[in-house]
């Protein structure tokens, strides 16, 4: 059983909801348990570092603080959305690399009684726990209802892989642990070479059109390559991907309907649960068509075209994740 | 009270380098004075103590004045340490009773404050001359040296200087790891700026090494251990097992014919094309036998096939054969190991291992050969569609601080290489994506300049990413390589068929192992470190150990064989001396206080310490002593002293710096 | 003429260029900026890279050659999704993204933000941290009703009833904020951050 501080944030406690819950009703499967960090405060996203450098910093030291206070398995905060979990490591590195820095911050978490030591606490991505303090066998074997048949494209994101401070985890252009998870559930993974690529962030408020072009891109990779859901791990995404489909296909002219889940959904439906306790219907896309694809037996691989006579060799793949 | 020496002391201005912050008037005045009762009967300074004027004040002093030791402050002794040695010996004073002591390195050259500078160096002057007190004259020892020559690599670094030593009548040992002789300028087709073909010139190489009188060839052979000194090396060299007798085998090349075991070649192919499990890297090999690769042979997997003995008419084939250790005793040795290509699937972005029609450098350089494995047809991984559109790109994995920090030379010019001959070849368009042209030596620019003019778009642009992500219909099915053109500020996507990455040379990598096993070291960037990087480019730290080509550092060919020539003369330089002067300085055991505990003995560097049983103490080779000092301070009986390094020489040292011997106290 | 003529060390703190301003601003060791080998690697991984006045490159460039107006008064900064992309891929490790956030701060600070194409950016992020500061979480239904009222309000009226519609429907937009417990603590430690930041120089 692993414990871990647990840091929501601001999208998991209604936006993103489903992904609070459906990682709740998961944990246990995964011998997980998570104690949420007592009266945290948004992270601030991409927006108050955009204004004013020392509180931005504060903003996110308390939570730190509070965390570190809190003391769960050796100081570990895991954060599910990827932007709080880029605000609260990048905050605990920088603090770390400038003394002045880490005074000043801390002469402001002084004026509310808290001081936070760099280092003291483990920033993770619940994506990163999963697959590497968890372990893929111990998902196996978990699964109770394999999603063969399922055509997932894993989609990361940035946030989570970029910028890579302290040997990041997982490769920053071709990342493959969620790609790994997915098979380990019984998903056929689609290539989806746009996987790491950015959904817009909050591009759609300051200017649709080049987010559209990025969610445009992202989709319409995703369907190139067959996918009937694109996973995702980061509530941002998720929303971009999902709420704004509809005003692609109107700008583009497409017809998408691809639905956008969760990764910790699609593991719940994997472990045996049912599509209401995951929420599925939550999504504005509806995800029900496509996970009506599941089989329950794996489909025979397709006959691998015979290589020609003159086919050159490829070097061999890097070890994945 | 033993009779005082009679000492000079020599301060050097330096120009400014040392009398802009250090007071050499002063020193010297202070010098005659304050250590006038330790011995310094003359003292003075001057603008510049290693010119000739400088030496003849030395040496008029030492004649006039009777003087028998001397102190020079000035640069580090690494620069003009020979130089003052050979005045006093000029003037009949031994030269290893004169000490250099570095107040430019240690003094002017780190320090701002000239009062704490001056201070500094008049201390350092004072330990200098404590020191000198206890030096002896030395003589240097003379060992012979062995004429024969080893040559580690049979690249053309290696093949130039192997050539040039033998062709003057001495004896070379070349050792190469790989079947054949010919390295990386094999694999290439054409070679810039002159675009001669690489095999045409360099065979002709190849097979006079291969048939040289005074030249050894170990192929399929790597050195093992190295002993010894310059001039007498015993070096152990492993020559695998080809399982081949060279005596019986004509070069028929029906085994390679017959193999049924088809395997991808990695080395020589670059991966792009195969080879059997019984090959010859290249029809052109020297020598012309080939080697049976034991890992992926059925006959050493499974005990069946034998198709190559089946079908040897010269009866040539034997799987009982063995490694043979062959020992080589040589007087010097020149390393030229090469380099090895940067692993481009760790840039990826650049989608190379993921992407079909991204390529390597040197799998492009095969693919260009007219005996590769398309037989010279720019084709893409399928092996038949010609490309339309080509992008290449340069300062793969170099200039890069994720990857290497340095600019690989040559990748421009063999960019502009590869641009050429795909125009040539395709008529495809063709897009060179470059931070700086770097185009710097004869008829390079030249070069740049003829492909200017065949069209070919030059895009000053560092590539973003290759990518297989489409958003036009132009992009379907294509590689599209994103960046920002500077030229005009815009961010372009360029659809292409085919990606050619000019990755960067990288020092081999067992490049650690191989120095340690020479006594060589590696740069911070793996590369073998130079004697001097601007005035000793071929020459290391370790008397008789000489390096050239690309393990020295990433060049072309111009410069590789510019190497092995120069490194040749060097060691055909000794070869004529035929005897060397060695550095007296090293260290000696004294029997009476050796305890026999043998800590030195796995301690030296150089392996000069031997055990003598009968005795029951250690031994110390003077030969092979470099006279590093590590077994002085390990041994815990004190029974170890170095000459020029004694005890007693650096304990006056330090008695001398703490001005200690100053007549009055001095206030710290 | 558009000739750039090299500017005197003008009213910046402490007698410093435009350059070394930008990086004591900038968190973490050293940003690295004067190591700009103008490569365009950055310029061309930007996924809005096409939409800015001036690539991250270019606008290095500019720091150098002292141009403060120009460069705070571009979109280059406010069009920076902070993907980061730039940033991993820089083969000088600069911190490019960093330094995007302080030439922000430095724009709003210093009067330029309202010059660019992305003059309403300023104020989305405005916005949000009212909310952060009143409630210490972010309030979305609130934060877009303000902002699009303020500068889209066509956009408004058709994301109310479309998209924002299906998310009310669907459960995931609170219609009211959530205010955390302990919101004195955290207005003091914000307080006590604005002073010492010294309206916006850390000085770092």
């Amino acid at each position: 059983m692993q414990t871990y501080s647990y840091y929501p944030g601001c999208a998991l406690e209604r936006n993103a909801a489903v992904y609070h819950d459906s990682l709740m009703a998961v944990a246990e499967s995964l011998d997980l348990t998570f104690t949420e960090v007592e009266d945290w405060n948004c992270c601030g996203a991409t927006e108050y570092i955009t204004i004013d450098l020392i509180p931005a910093y504060a903003l996110v030291g308390r939570n730190l603080a509070l965390a570190a206070e809190q003391n769960c398995n050796g100081r570990s905060l895991v954060a599910p959305c990827s932007a709080c979990f880029l605000n609260l490591k990048k905050t605990d590195h920088y603090l770390a690399q400038s003394p002045e820095l880490n005074r000043q911050v801390n002469q402001a978490l002084a004026a509310g009684g808290l001081h936070y030591d760099p280092g003291s606490v483990h920033v993770k991505h619940l994506l990163e726990i999963v697959a590497e303090d968890v372990g893929f066998e111990k998902v196996a074997r978990a699964v109770k209802r394999p999603l063969y048949g399922l055509k997932v494209a894993p989609y990361y994101g940035c946030l989570i892989v970029r910028p890579a401070f302290d040997g990041t985890f997982d490769d920053a252009e071709q990342p493959s642990s969620l790609d790994v998870l997915m098979r380990t559930i019984g998903a056929e993974v689609v290539d989806f070479p746009a996987k790491a690529q950015c959904c817009g962030g909050h591009m759609t408020q300051i200017s649709e059109e080049v987010a559209l072009h990025l969610i445009h891109q992202l989709l319409k990779n995703a369907v190139d390559h067959g996918a009937d859901v694109i996973a995702a791990i980061c509530p941002m995404c998720q929303l971009n991907l999902d709420a704004y489909q509809d005003a692609v296909n109107k700008h583009y002219g497409t017809d998408f309907h691809i639905p956008i889940l969760y990764f910790t959904q699609l593991l719940g439906l994997a472990f045996g649960f049912g599509e209401a306790t995951m929420g599925i219907g939550q999504e504005l896309v509806d995800a029900r068509p496509a996970l009506a694809n599941i089989q329950s037996k794996p489909l025979k691989p397709p006959r691998r075209k015979r290589p020609s006579k003159k086919e050159l060799p490829m070097p061999p793949k890097l070890q994945e994740v | 009270m033993m009779p005082q020496e009679r000492i000079g002391v020599y301060i050097c201005h330096c120009g400014s380098n040392i009398a802009g912050t250090v007071d050499v008037e002063e020193l010297s005045s202070w010098a005659g004075e304050a250590l006038r009762h330790r011995g310094v009967v003359v003292a003075r300074d001057y603008k510049f103590m290693c010119s000739s004027l400088g030496q003849d004040l030395i040496a008029k002093d030492i004649k006039e004045d009777k003087l028998t030791r001397v102190v020079v402050a000035a640069c580090s002794p690494h620069l003009h340490e020979a130089t003052f040695r050979k005045a006093c010996a000029d003037a009949g004073l031994n030269p290893y009773l004169c000490e250099l002591v570095s107040i430019r390195e240690q003094v002017s050259w780190v320090h701002t404050d000239k009062v704490a500078a001056t201070a500094k160096a008049k201390a350092v002057i004072s330990g200098g001359v404590e020191r000198v007190i206890h030096h002896e004259p030395l003589e240097p020892m003379s060992v012979p040296i062995n004429p024969a020559t080893l040559v580690v690599g049979g690249g053309i670094a290696g093949i130039q200087a192997a050539m040039e030593i033998a062709d003057s009548g001495f004896h070379v040992y070349l050792v190469e790891r790989e079947p054949s002789i010919g390295g990386h300028m094999a694999q290439f087709d054409k070679t810039f700026p002159t675009l001669d073909c690489a095999a045409c010139i360099l065979t002709p190489k190849m097979v006079s090494i291969g048939s040289h009188p005074h030249v050894t060839l170990l192929t399929y052979s790597e050195v093992e251990q190295v002993d010894g000194y310059v001039g007498n090396f015993s070096v152990r060299v492993r020559k695998k097992a080809s399982y081949v007798n060279h005596d019986v085998c004509t070069g028929c090349s029906i085994c390679e014919e017959k193999c049924p075991k088809k395997v991808v070649d990695s080395v020589f192919e670059a991966g792009l094309g195969y080879r059997k499990a019984i090959y010859r890297p290249f029809p052109q090999a020297v020598p012309k036998y080939p080697v049976i690769d034991a890992e992926n042979c059925i006959y050493f997997d499974t005990g069946k096939c034998k198709a190559c003995e089946i079908h040897c008419e010269a009866g040539a084939i034997d799987f009982e054969q063995e490694d043979q250790i062959i020992e080589l005793n040589v007087g010097n040795i020149i390393l030229a190991t090469g380099y090895d290509l940067f692993d481009a699937r760790r840039e990826t972005q650049y989608g190379y291992g993921r992407l079909a029609n991204v390529f390597t450098s040197l799998e492009f350089e095969r693919l260009t050969n007219a005996a590769g494995p398309t037989n010279g047809e720019i084709v893409l991984r399928d092996g038949e569609t010609k490309p339309k559109a080509v992008g290449i790109i340069h300062c793969v994995g170099s200039r890069d601080r994720k990857f290497n920090n340095y600019c690989s030379v040559i990748c421009c010019m063999q960019s502009l290489k590869f641009a050429h001959l795909v125009k040539e070849r395709t008529g495809a368009e063709v897009y060179n994506f470059y931070i700086d042209m770097r185009t710097a030596y004869k008829e390079y620019d030249e070069f740049y300049q003829r492909v200017l003019s065949e069209g070919v778009h030059f895009i000053r642009g560092r590539v973003a990413e290759v990518t297989d992500v489409s958003n036009t219909p132009e992009e379907e099915e294509r590689l599209v390589i994103q960046t920002e053109d500077t030229r005009m500020g815009k961010q372009r996507r360029i659809p292409v068929d085919m990606v050619i990455l000019s990755a960067a040379l990288e020092p081999r990598h067992d490049s650690d192992e191989i120095a340690h096993m020479f006594g060589i070291s590696c740069s911070v960037n793996g590369w073998f470190i130079e004697k001097h990087p601007k005035l000793d480019p071929v020459a290391t730290m370790t008397e008789g150990i000489f390096i050239a080509g690309c393990a020295q550092g990433p060049k072309d060919i111009p410069s590789t064989v510019t190497q092995g020539a120069a490194a040749a003369a060097r060691v055909l330089g000794r070869i004529q001396q035929k005897e060397l002067a060695l550095e007296p300085i090293r260290a000696e055991v004294t029997e009476a206080l050796c305890s026999g505990c043998r800590i030195c003995n796995n301690l030296c560097p150089y392996h000069a310490i031997t055990f003598d049983e009968a005795k029951e103490v250690s031994v110390i080779n003077a030969a092979l002593c470099q006279g590093c000092g590590t077994c002085v301070a390990a041994c815990p009986s004190n029974a170890i002293s170095g000459t020029q390094f004694s005890n007693e020489q650096v304990m006056a040292q330090l008695e001398g710096l703490l001005m200690l011997n100053m007549a009055e106290p001095v206030l710290a | 003429m558009n000739r750039i003529v090299n500017q005197p060390r003008g009213p910046t703190t402490q007698g410093r260029t435009f350059s070394e301003e930008v990086i004591a601003q900038t968190p973490g060791d050293d940003p690295r900026l004067s190591m700009c080998l103008q490569c365009g690697t950055c310029g061309g991984s930007c996924p809005s890279g096409a939409d800015m006045d001036y690539s991250p490159r270019e606008l290095f460039a500019m720091i150098d050659a002292d141009m403060r107006g120009e460069v705070l008064s571009s979109n280059t900064p406010w069009y920076c999704v902070s993907c980061y992309y730039c940033m991993v891929r820089c083969p000088q490790d600069i911190h490019i993204t960093d330094i995007m956030y302080t030439l922000k701060r430095m724009a709003i600070q210093e009067g330029f933000s309202q010059e660019s194409n992305a003059k309403d950016a300023p104020d989305f992020s405005e916005t949000f941290i009212d909310f952060v500061e009143n409630y210490g979480r972010s309030f979305e239904l609130g934060l877009a009703t303000l902002y699009h009222l303020r500068h889209h309000p066509m956009n408004a009226m058709r994301m109310a009833t479309g998209m924002g519609f299906d998310l009310f429907r669907r459960g995931r937009m609170n219609l009211l904020p959530t205010r955390i417990d302990n919101i004195d603590q955290l207005q003091a430690i914000l307080a006590e951050a604005k002073a010492i930041g010294g309206n916006g120089d850390a000085n770092l």
